[in-house]
């Protein structure tokens, strides 16, 4: 029995601890092992948190016992290491917080954790959340699992890794413009991402502020629907957290898709998407038509502008975001300063890496006196033609479904050269953050023996209908079910 | 190169960022390369579009200024290079 614990969902897993098959500490040990036996091929976590995650176990095992069990009570959790958590290493992918240890607990961290999850550990990531391959962590790239020499995907590269290589359940990951859902597809996970304002960004490193958003990346669209009815919810600490109710997403799942109306963008389909994707993603929408959905054509004019647009908008906010790293509160401090400016400018220079400095030098120039109007408001004013079009769409479909990214995963190195390549990985997934709008990516196939995402997007606070579609598709098809030969 | 070296200088001097030597050349090349993908933003027609800086066009909610955290300056302060007597130490800025 519990040489495959490591290969049950956490619904399951849910359903074992519930019936006494076995514990939380079973659980845990048995992950935790894995952890040890495969994680130095792939390099997912930063920080492995054993001893704590044995002692949580235990006291979730206890809790049953006397009949205290939360809803994910005793149930393996990893999270991306930028969420905040307390005593523990916070590192976010960077030298900038080689040493961070959190003082507090992010949101999420702490509605999991009061809800029974048990933290195996911290997941690497692309630093600070910048980047679409996991190669720009400070300590070092993430391997993908169904190729070693392939990329994850990124940025939350780590927790899909993790996921799909059986050594947790369920991840954490945040999503800026794909940072979940890209990852999910090119390791054959789900990836949710939700609404703008559904889970709290508080304790939750900021990158974009208006982009930001925490969701999951698992292994069945129903752990996906049960992790987000616990992360889900109104936060006084986030002032952006909207306070909408939070309706019961495990209890919406087994709807029938008659009448669903799903929404195909074009574009999406024409040159820059590789071909044999295209025919999985194909495929996936015929089956989502035999269970009843009606397909029809939307047009999003303005999407084609949506890279360029994310160029701005995230660097900007990055920018002024990041300029709380100063050497001086917290994280890295450069030796022997001259005077308080060289202490700036020096702690930032040897604490960030090349692709983050780039980044804040794009934000900063793009809102810099003279270059304002033409970069920054102009990328906010597309941006609402952007979010147009989605709105205009949503008038007429429920979801909009395509591909989640142009190609199965890269190489490790094949990207770095060019930003503009690796920013167009993303292509598909962006025009969901500049809207808000949530989305979620499930395997929908294989490519050259590597995984596939059906992309999936929902309007606004349309999380019951996303994960319902996603998971009544799952139903009839066994993409997530694969699981890479080296890590059976 | 639509950007030079003085200019990404000066950027990164903006930004408080110094950069190594052997880091400028590739820098200038990078960015620029960002700066021209990103100018194709000037094609779109955008007379009279109100720019969006929230995904629901909201403004954030205020709260009411009281004091809700309790003092756990000593934890904070665990985390910075150096401290004394609660203080955050720098280097001296007036002589």
């Amino acid at each position: 029995m519990s040489q495959d614990l490591h290969l049950q969902t956490l619904t399951q897993l849910a359903a074992g601890l519930e019936n006494g098959t076995f514990s939380s500490v079973d659980i845990t040990k048995a992950l935790l092992d894995r952890i040890d036996l495969h994680n130095g091929r792939l390099n997912a976590f930063i920080t492995v948190t054993a001893e704590q995650a044995l002692a949580d176990a235990q006291r979730a095992d206890d809790a049953r016992a006397s009949g205290n069990a939360g809803v994910l009570n005793g149930l393996p959790i990893v999270h991306k290491d930028i969420f905040c958590t307390r005593d523990v290493l916070t590192t976010c992918g960077s030298r900038m917080l080689e040493n961070f240890v959190s003082p507090y607990d992010a949101t999420v961290v702490k509605r999991m954790a009061e809800a029974g999850a048990v933290m195996l550990g911290k997941s690497n990531m692309d630093e600070f959340a910048m980047g679409s391959s996991n190669e720009t962590s400070y300590f070092g790239p993430v391997m993908n699992p169904w190729n070693l020499e392939c990329s994850p995907g990124g940025s939350s590269g780590g927790s899909a890794a993790a996921v799909a290589a059986r050594l947790a359940p369920a991840a954490t990951g945040t999503d800026t413009g794909g940072s979940i859902r890209q990852p999910a597809a090119l390791t054959g996970t789900v990836g949710l991402k939700p609404t703008y304002g559904r889970v709290s960004r508080y304790g939750m490193i900021a990158f974009a502020s208006s982009l930001d958003q925490a969701g999951v990346i698992t292994r069945s669209t129903a752990d996906a629907a049960m992790l987000l009815g616990v992360m889900a919810g109104f936060d006084e600490r986030d002032s952006t957290s909207i306070n909408q109710p939070v309706p019961d997403y495990v209890a919406g799942l087994d709807k029938s898709l008659k009448g669903l109306r799903v929404g195909i963008v074009r574009q999406h389909f024409d040159e820059g998407l590789d071909d044999n994707c295209g025919v999985a993603v194909k495929d996936a929408l015929a089956l989502l038509e035999a269970q009843g959905a009606i397909l029809t054509e939307v047009d999003l004019p303005n999407l084609e502008l949506s890279v360029p647009t994310y160029y701005v908008v995230a660097p900007a906010e990055c920018s002024s975001n990041l300029s709380r790293f100063d050497g001086v509160r917290f994280g890295h401090r450069a030796d022997d300063a001259e005077d308080l400016f060289d202490l700036y400018c020096r702690s930032r220079g040897e604490g960030f890496g090349a692709e983050v400095k780039r980044r804040i030098m794009t934000g900063t120039y793009v809102l810099s006196a003279g270059y304002y109007d033409a970069y920054y408001l102009k990328a906010q004013q597309v941006r609402q033609l952007i979010a147009d079009d989605f709105r205009k769409a949503f008038a007429g479909v429920d979801v909009i479904a395509g591909p989640t990214t142009p190609t199965p995963a890269f190489k490790l190195g094949d990207k770095t050269d060019d930003p503009i390549t690796m920013y167009l990985n993303d292509i598909y997934t962006i025009g969901a953050n500049l809207a808000g709008l949530p989305g979620i990516s499930v395997p929908c196939g294989m490519v050259d023996d590597m995984p596939v995402g059906l992309h999936l997007v929902g309007a606004h606070f349309g999380e019951e209908t996303l994960l319902n579609c996603a998971h009544q598709y799952e139903q009839r098809t066994d993409w997530n079910e694969a699981c890479p030969e080296d890590f059976r | 190169m639509s950007l030079d070296k003085d200019q990404v200088q000066h950027i990164a001097t903006l930004a408080r960022l110094r950069l190594a030597e052997d880091e400028t050349a590739e820098t200038v090349e990078k960015l620029s390369r960002i700066v021209d993908f990103v100018a194709q933003l000037s094609q779109a027609a955008t007379d009279d579009v109100v720019p969006m800086a929230h995904p629901f066009n909201e403004t954030q909610r205020l709260r009411a200024d009281e004091v809700t955290e309790t003092d756990d300056r000593d934890h904070f302060q665990e985390n910075a290079p150096a401290v004394s007597d609660g203080l955050y130490l720098v280097p001296k800025v007036i002589e």
